[in-house]
């Protein structure tokens, strides 16, 4: 049986993590390939990296990041943020990424979803949707939920799934950072809509939460804090997950 | 002993690539190369492969000499040669991705997409699944029944010799996830993203 999955993301900013396992036994607390390490070990199904670095300059750092772990772990790395082309996504592979994750680049020019899982195999391309209630209904955001499109997230998630798209990353704005859970009706309209797997992320503040994100139909959960500040270890996560009777990697 | 992972634009090889050099000793070199004598002169082969079935039959093709390379050492030569994903996928005779694409015939049988029993299951198989041994391949060597693999496909090898399966895992079916035929290892699923237990697979693989 297929296992869901659970999948820490580090918030990488110029080659440093600056959300991350805030350990006091880390030799060094900013080091990404250190704590992917660590999450690795730990049982970790994936690691995911979200490159929030501000400027292009900076953005080049990653690609060493990305060399250096994955030469360290030897589970599937998802590396998101700042993916503008499929000439980006090319260099993000050759680095050692097995997966990368697009999201305002999928919204404005949506043919970088079609060519890359073309050249690629659908197998690495991750699109993320930032989605933001409203009425009825969830829009979806670009440049890290800055800029609204009018889009809607449910049409656009379909797009994706036809453009090729293997995974989509559902991240709700409304929950992201509010540790009160997922958006799971958002999780739930979407995943029972494509038949691609869906990755639930953004609110995740209990090891409730994460089966909550499992049952509404996600394949994998994504958490951040949950795990940085040491309120619970990868394998209490999924031991908490195996006593719901979800099918975990243990 | 030299180990070759045969570069033939194959999509990313890199994790390939990374695992072999982590588990490789100081006795064996590990090459990366699509240069034809280079291949011949190793001693084991791996034929990773991502993307579709037509575009990883392409790409050998668009190698001159390489797929009789290939069949020289793996069917004259018989010197072991581990396909990865869609690796193993290209030994069948036929795949349907795509468009109907003529495989590369080793071990008989087709390659088509995993009924997902109208929508029940989500394709494609993206995740971590145990394996169901069903014969003591030399790969396996130390890796217990029902331990777990990093998957992500759409597409399954059905050879027509049940003999040859050495595991299955289960997706909707049983869908075959290695294979062992005399010198002709594969294994469907990732084991350069299957953690430890992976790189066991790939040692033994190194150390047949």
């Amino acid at each position: 049986m297929l296992k869901n999955r659970i999948i820490p993301c580090l918030d990488v900013k110029n080659g440093r993590v600056v959300k991350g396992i805030n350990f006091i036994n880390l030799k060094d607390a900013g080091d990404p390939v250190e704590q992917a390490k660590i999450y690795s070990d730990g049982g970790a199904d994936e690691i995911c990296f979200l490159d929030i670095s501000a400027s292009n300059e900076n953005r080049d750092t990653i690609y060493e990041v990305v060399e250096k772990t994955s030469k360290k772990c030897f589970v599937p790395l998802t590396v998101g943020g700042g993916v503008r082309s499929v000439e980006d996504i090319n260099k993000l592979l050759n680095c050692g990424a097995d997966k990368v994750s697009i999201n305002t680049a999928a919204v404005q020019n949506p043919e970088v979803i079609m060519e890359s899982s073309r050249k690629f195999g659908s197998q690495c391309i991750v699109v993320a949707i930032d989605a933001k209630k409203n009425q009825k209904s969830w829009e979806i955001f670009t440049h890290g939920g800055r800029i609204s499109t009018g889009i809607d997230a449910l049409e656009f998630a379909l797009k994706m799934e036809k453009f090729g798209a293997g995974e989509l990353l559902v991240t709700s704005m409304d929950k992201d950072g509010t540790q009160s859970g997922y958006d799971i009706d958002l999780v739930k309209k979407i995943s029972s809509s494509v038949n691609i797997p869906v990755i639930a992320s953004g609110g995740a503040g209990s090891l409730d939460h994460l089966v909550e994100g499992i049952k509404s139909g996600a394949s994998a959960v994504l958490a951040a804090s949950i795990f940085h500040y040491g309120s619970y270890s990868i394998n209490e996560a999924k031991k908490y997950l195996a006593s719901k009777n979800i099918p975990v990697r243990i | 002993m030299k180990v070759t992972i045969v570069d033939y634009n194959s999509g990313n090889i890199s994790s390939v690539i990374n695992s072999f050099n982590e588990v490789a000793g100081d006795k064996v070199n590990i090459k990366i190369t699509s240069d034809l004598n280079k291949i011949k002169s190793s001693d084991k082969i791996v034929l990773p492969g991502q993307g579709s079935f037509k575009s990883c039959i392409e790409a050998l093709k668009n190698i001159t000499g390489l797929v009789e390379t290939l069949n020289e050492f793996a069917i004259n030569d018989k010197k072991p040669l581990l396909g990865i994903c869609v690796g193993l996928q290209m030994f069948a005779d036929i795949g349907y991705e795509e468009t109907e694409t003529k495989g590369l015939g080793w071990i008989s049988g087709k390659v088509s997409k995993i009924n997902n029993l109208n929508g029940k299951f989500k394709l494609p198989h993206i995740g971590w699944n145990q394996i169901n041994i069903v014969k003591q391949s030399k790969i396996f060597k130390g890796i217990e029944n029902n331990s777990h693999m990093y998957f992500v496909h759409s597409y399954e090898f059905v050879p027509n010799d049940i003999n040859v399966i050495s595991a299955t895992t289960n997706y909707s079916s049983n869908i075959v996830c290695s294979v062992e035929k005399e010198n002709i290892f594969g294994t469907q699923f990732h084991p350069e993203k299957s953690d430890k237990i992976g790189l066991k697979i790939i040692d033994n693989f190194i150390n047949l």
